[in-house]
């Protein structure tokens, strides 16, 4: 009786010590997120400080805002063509670096990852002055190996697709490294015994590798594919930086590299800041993300399944 | 035996060449994510003369003028420092708290603990972006907008933080020195700081090189809650570099590597925590 009396009393210095978490949790993020909810559906701006409540009127105007539609096209677009070079680079580079015996292992895994470690913004004004047309230094790399002429250098910031295209190479640029490292760090801990299984069986290298590895470093994959979704449909520090940089008004040209979460800056935090329906705009981005994050697991659980009833 | 002699000759020949195409290209590769920044740091040398005439491969010597172009108009030194201010609480923040919730939630049996973990993992999940014109408004109603505390405060509840060192304490706190310390009559909140918090450090450690290097690099919530100029975080001081010095290519340059190299150099000394902390934190999921 005594004993259980004092397991009770401190387990619930539990409750004690989740107090700080838990007061900044809700007073911070959720209580935030909540009024953010309340207020997209009211008309809060500067011309309404007060907020009037106009029901679902911001989630009517998203499907007429031309500018919002395009944005889930460009946002989609730029993550799109960064990540599937940028899943394919990190798990061939993955097993390579963990299979195969290579010298200075250690050393392209540092490389590869540097990109990664810088701030965002830093990298979208590096690649703007980089990218710069008669000044820019590489197009006069290109020059320099003659694969283009001087005449012909390219536009990158002014032109809808090579702007977009642009923001997709850097952030495979940024992200491979940092996706292969986790893809190295589930190909260590697959069970060597498979492999050697697997070749007393005579499967070859790229046989195991579709058949083991592959299979094995699956929950990796979804997760790497649904941060990777998070961050890209969120996608905004290098597309802001690279498009207001060049004066082109922020988007870039055409408005081909505005972003979800870029208009909802633009329409909440600046000119006459409608935050009512800014916030509209966040919780339809969340919506789109929940869909999709959902849609990623259910796959992967499905698969789980007739797995299991392969085993049996 | 000589023709066999001569097809190993010709395999392993087959396997040489394809090893050199493999080096080949991870070679080029470290190459291509190496070369953005050599360029930057020799741009930063060079007039903006000599960068309009092509590229170079080997440093000038318009370094100095370049920083005193740079520091008439744009205090980088400033937005270095600021960014400090807000990166070193967090991460001090966010470690602690971390560790101390993560601890309740490890080695504590009170109703709702797996519910309540669960919720702080569903919280992972929600992009900061959410709830930032809800966040506006509050940090306006509690004149805590364009400040410093905006964007500290938040971090005493980092889940990512939380996850990865209940996992660290699962694995590496034994119950029985908690045990041990309750009959010493160490109060519970002694035991935290004196015996828990030292085994985990290594843990902790490694989300605080993560943590500090997320505040450090944070560009959005800073654009959206600072005002005053003179509050400007690196990031946001970096972006208006373009249009400070419009023509001035080589100031550009170096503006940009001051806020990079520190990063380069914390990387090549701390690789090992950054890289492992990355990879533990998702295998665990």
């Amino acid at each position: 009786m005594n004993q259980r009396k004092f397991s009770f009393k401190t387990n619930n210095y539990g409750y004690i010590f989740l107090l700080p978490f838990f007061i900044t949790f809700l007073a911070l993020q959720l209580y935030p997120i909540l009024n953010t909810l309340y207020l997209s559906f009211t008309n809060l701006s500067t011309a309404n400080p007060q907020g009037d409540f106009i029901g679902f009127g911001n989630y009517i105007r998203l499907f007429t805002d031309k500018f919002f539609i395009q944005s889930i096209g460009n946002t989609w677009r730029i993550w799109i063509f960064n990540f599937i070079p940028q899943l394919i680079f990190a798990v061939g580079l993955a097993a390579i670096l963990t299979r195969d015996k290579i010298r200075g292992k250690s050393f392209f895994r540092g490389v590869y990852f540097l990109p990664n470690l810088v701030t965002a913004a830093s990298v979208g004004i590096l690649f703007n002055v980089l990218l710069g047309w008669k000044d820019g230094s590489i197009n006069n790399i290109l020059v320099a190996l003659h694969i283009i002429g001087e005449e012909a250098k390219i536009h990158f910031l002014a032109k809808p697709v090579w702007i977009s295209s642009s923001v997709s190479v850097i952030l495979w640029w940024m992200w491979f490294g940092h996706s292969m490292i986790l893809f190295m760090a589930a190909m260590i801990a697959v069970p060597r015994d498979l492999y050697d299984a697997a070749a007393v069986d005579g499967a070859n290298a790229w046989n195991s590798f579709w058949k083991i590895t592959l299979p094995q470093i699956r929950p990796i994959m979804v997760y790497v594919l649904v941060t990777s979704l998070i961050g890209g449909l969120n996608n905004f520090d290098i597309p802001y930086v690279m498009g207001e940089g060049q004066n082109l008004g922020v988007g870039g040209p055409m408005k081909s590299i505005l972003t979800m979460v870029m208009h909802l800056y633009n329409t909440a935090f600046t000119g006459g800041r409608q935050r009512g329906y800014g916030a509209a705009i966040a919780f339809a981005l969340f919506i789109i993300v929940l869909i999709f994050s959902l849609i990623i697991f259910r796959v992967m659980y499905r698969g789980r399944d007739t797995e299991n009833t392969k085993g049996v | 035996m000589t023709s066999n002699n001569r097809a190993i000759k010709k395999s392993m020949a087959g396997i040489f060449t394809g090893r050199f195409f493999l080096y080949l290209f991870l070679i080029m590769l470290a190459i291509l994510c190496f070369t953005p920044f050599y360029m930057m740091i020799i741009n930063a040398t060079r007039s903006t003369q000599q960068i309009n005439l092509g590229v170079s491969l080997l440093p000038s010597k318009a370094l100095i003028d370049n920083y005193k172009t740079m520091m008439n108009s744009l205090n980088i030194w400033r937005g270095f420092s600021n960014s400090l201010i807000i990166a070193i609480p967090s991460t001090i923040l966010s470690g602690y708290f971390g560790a101390l919730t993560a601890y309740a939630f490890s080695k504590f049996r009170f109703r709702g603990n797996r519910i309540l973990f669960w919720a702080v993992l569903g919280t992972m999940m929600i992009p900061a972006q959410l709830g930032i014109v809800g966040y506006y408004q509050l940090t306006v109603k509690l004149h805590l907008i364009d400040t410093y505390w905006a964007l500290i405060l938040p971090t005493i509840a980092s889940a990512a933080t939380v996850f990865f060192l209940k996992m660290y304490i699962d694995a590496n706190v034994d119950y029985a020195l908690i045990e041990a310390a309750r009959v010493d009559g160490s109060s519970e909140f002694r035991t935290f700081n004196k015996i828990v918090l030292p085994i985990a450090m290594p843990g902790i450690a490694t989300m605080c090189i993560l943590n500090f290097m997320f505040s450090w690099n944070n560009y959005f919530t800073p654009l959206v809650l600072l005002f005053d100029k003179n509050k400007f975080t690196l990031p946001i001081l970096i972006t208006l570099v373009k249009g400070t010095f419009k023509q001035n290519l080589g100031s550009q340059y170096l503006a940009v590597t001051i806020a990079v190299v520190p990063i380069l150099i914390a990387f090549t000394i701390f690789s090992k925590y950054i890289i492992g902390g990355i990879a533990a934190g998702a295998l665990k999921e």
